[in-house]
């Protein structure tokens, strides 16, 4: 099943590279991974995504923990959460082609950033599955290059994820 | 406030840490340290003749004495040599600081002559690793690193310090921090008072429990605990191979240890128990083998600090996350004021079943009226030295017949890589033990493979006047691995034979110390004895043993725990 672990970090050198090498390490899965500073300039706010069974992801939020720099963790995906991943693709856009495009980038609340005689650049944010879903109502022959931020999220509601 | 330079402020942290002994290795990036070692005394080096060596070193004293060892390293492929000393310990989970020279800061990056990423290439086999950034941080840090090598689940610490943190001219303001806290790093002090009860009712209510303890149990110097609550129950104990010595092996409720190669008695209890109280033991997979056959009627209690070694590889009914002797105390205090007491006419049956077990196999194997048997050389030096040896072993038959002949009533006696099976360990092992253990009879149980993979630390036993006693169980092949090639390659022992071993007799003498063969049945005991009647002297007991004995028990590879071989013909 797939997860999204959020981790805040100590913000120092090579705590990164520590949970990067853990899931190799452990033959764990990475399929997305963002990170960046938070307000508090001490830490920095890591979302991973992943997938497997239930006794592998206790593991790997276990193993995160072990971590001296993981100061805390949360599964969101074991409550009600929001994930948002931003994309920028770069489409093939003549004749015709431009108004199609144009129709189906407001369709899914995406704005075209940049314009060429030839090209569109559309930014779409949105979960996994909404770009997914961009990619293939333009389909896949147009598109020239797709650059993707990977997931972040955050718990709806009351809960927060700080110190 | 004291005005030090980098490499003072370390050796003075070092003091002020209570370090006794480092073992390491000088070399460019870390002179400046090694000058500020040679400007005082309280501080003792041990130079070793590989850096591997002094990691094996350091970790034989961490085992022996419950506290954390130091190594110091230089740069590169001093660093780099640490590296299979590192994660022997880090597989063992044995406190250790490994202190390692770095480049000058400018330089890092820059492929310097001697240059390694050490953080990067430690990183998988540490705990944790820190860097110096600003010689002024190097209290703090030092404080940091054996704050974390040594609480909670320990674990080996690499520190690495670039050149230019330790300029001897520039002086910083010293002071040694007394605590250090890390809000990232709160290692559980006690468990939780609610799973205890349970883990209490369970216990009291089994009909057929077994206590199953590793590692975690000396670790967490616990022996007294476990040793008081089991005799209360009357329950069996089996231990796992780096538990050896947190329960006596001379008691009748000892099973001896558990898994691959552990007894009769002790796998076939575990698989028929139903109730099972693990701890400080991580259901390894040489103790477990198939996870999925493993003892299917028990339910299970697992006491550990590291929530992560729980339901890793096998579920627990009861996880306790706690210092085992904490959660130990609490059990007991319930078990002394609870009303419920163990089922006498359950336990009675229970123990009638073992004893029959036990009757069955009892650890035998067969003599012969010439041929010297390993386990027989093992049985004779626990008698000869009144099973009091610290013992350290390096890895293969040896090991294990080591561990299976030889009794261990008390913690910290028995050392050997049990996790990383790190041929080598032992000889340096042994230095590190006798180092500090002086009086005290020092075994390193070997054979002539593994001697060879650290044999020049005899050079280093010659400097430091260390007496230790290498019995070299010499079957003149890779004997564990021919023992694999018989069992299931049709005997066919592809690179596991020694065709050109040296004269160990010479060898021995060779670096200043006194060598014995043994090659005659008659003459074991007598040679064994005069051996360990020279006291002062560093004797190398070159014994020619069975070159066809196996290790036995040995359980069926992916079976369950009660399928064993108990002879090359008896398959259970």
């Amino acid at each position: 099943m797939r997860r999204i672990i959020s981790v805040l970090l100590e913000n120092e050198p090579g705590a990164l590279s520590r949970v990067v090498g853990l899931f190799s390490q452990r033959n764990y899965n990475i399929e997305t991974l963002t990170v960046a500073p938070t307000e508090d300039e001490t830490l920095s706010r890591l979302t991973v995504t992943t997938t497997g069974s239930d006794k592998v992801i206790e593991q790997i939020t276990k193993q995160l923990n072990k971590l001296i720099e993981v100061v805390k963790l949360v599964d969101l995906t074991e409550g009600a959460h929001i994930e948002r991943e931003l994309m920028l693709v770069k489409l093939k856009a003549t004749g015709s082609q431009r108004a199609e495009i144009k129709r189906t980038v407001d369709i899914f609340r995406g704005q075209i950033v940049d314009v060429t005689s030839s090209v569109y650049t559309v930014q779409l944010a949105g979960d996994s599955d909404k770009l997914d879903g961009f990619i293939q109502a333009v389909g896949t022959s147009g598109v020239l290059e797709v650059v993707r931020t990977g997931v972040s999220g955050i718990a709806r509601g009351e809960k927060v994820l700080s110190l | 406030m004291e005005l030090l330079s980098g490499a003072d402020m370390l050796i003075r942290s070092l003091q002020d840490e209570g370090i006794e002994y480092i073992y390491g290795y000088p070399g460019g990036a870390a002179l400046h340290i090694y000058d500020a070692l040679f400007r005082q005394d309280k501080v003792k080096h041990i130079l070793v003749r590989h850096e591997q060596a002094a990691v094996h070193m350091a970790d034989g004293y961490a085992r022996a004495t419950g506290k954390p060892g130091t190594v110091l390293v230089t740069s590169g492929p001093g660093a780099t040599n640490t590296i299979t000393g590192i994660a022997t310990a880090f597989m063992d989970s044995i406190p250790m600081v490994v202190l390692c020279g770095q480049v000058a800061s400018h330089l890092i990056g820059e492929d310097a002559f001697q240059e390694t990423d050490m953080i990067g290439v430690s990183r998988p086999v540490v705990k944790h690793n820190l860097s110096v950034r600003h010689p002024e941080e190097i209290p703090e840090v030092i404080r940091k690193a054996y704050y974390i090598a040594a609480t909670g689940r320990p674990g080996p610490v690499v520190v690495d310090i670039p050149k230019d943190m330790t300029t001897p001219n520039e002086r910083y303001e010293y002071s040694y921090p007394k605590k250090v806290k890390l809000r990232s790093y709160n290692p559980a002090i006690r468990g939780h008072a609610g799973q205890i009860k349970k883990a209490v009712d369970m216990l009291l209510a089994a009909k057929r429990p077994v206590i199953y303890a590793g590692g975690g149990v000396i670790l967490g110097k616990a022996s007294n605990q476990l040793t008081e609550l089991t005799r209360m129950l009357g329950y069996p104990l089996t231990n796992t191979l780096m538990g050896i010595g947190c329960y006596p092996a001379s008691d009748k409720q000892h099973l001896g240890w558990l898994g691959m190669h552990g007894t009769y008695e002790a796998n076939m209890a575990m698989h028929h128990s139903d109730l099972i109280l693990c701890v400080g033991a991580r259901f390894d997979d040489r103790v477990t083998n198939a996870t999925e056959k493993f003892c299917p009627g028990a339910r299970i209690i697992h006491i550990d600090i590291d929530p992560a070694s729980i339901s890793k590889t096998v579920e627990a009914d009861v996880p306790i996350v706690g210092p085992v002797d904490a959660v130990l105390k609490e059990m007991l205090a319930l078990v002394k004021e609870s009303k419920d007491k163990p089922d006498a006419d359950a336990l009675a049956s229970w123990w009638k079943q073992i004893d029959e077990w036990r009757a069955f196999h009892g650890m035998r194997y067969e003599t012969s009226p010439d041929v010297i048997k390993p386990q027989e050389v093992i049985e004779l030096l626990c008698k000869l030295t009144n099973g009091e040896a610290f013992v350290t072993s390096d890895v293969g038959q040896h090991q294990m017949f080591a561990a299976q002949y030889y009794k261990f009533d008390k913690p910290n006696r028995w050392i050997n890589s049990g996790g990383l099976g790190t041929m080598g360990f032992g000889l340096p092992a042994a230095m590190g033990v006798k180092l500090t253990h002086p009086d005290d009879e020092v075994l390193c149980i070997t054979g002539e493979g593994s001697i060879q993979m650290n044999i020049q630390e005899l050079s280093t036993c010659k400097q430091y006047n260390l007496p230790v006693k290498i019995i070299n169980l010499n079957n003149q092949a890779l004997g564990m691995v021919k023992q694999w090639q018989d069992m299931n390659y049709e005997s066919r022992h592809s690179q596991s034979y020694m065709e050109s071993l040296p004269d160990f007799i010479k060898l021995a003498e060779a670096y200043g110390h006194v060598g014995v063969r043994i090659e005659k049945k008659e003459d074991l005991e007598s040679k064994l004895k005069e051996v360990l009647a020279m006291k002062d002297k560093l004797v190398f007991v070159d014994i020619y043993v069975d070159r066809f004995e196996h290790v036995y028990p040995m359980q069926v590879a992916r079976g369950s725990m009660k399928d064993m071989w108990l002879s090359k013909t008896e398959r259970v």
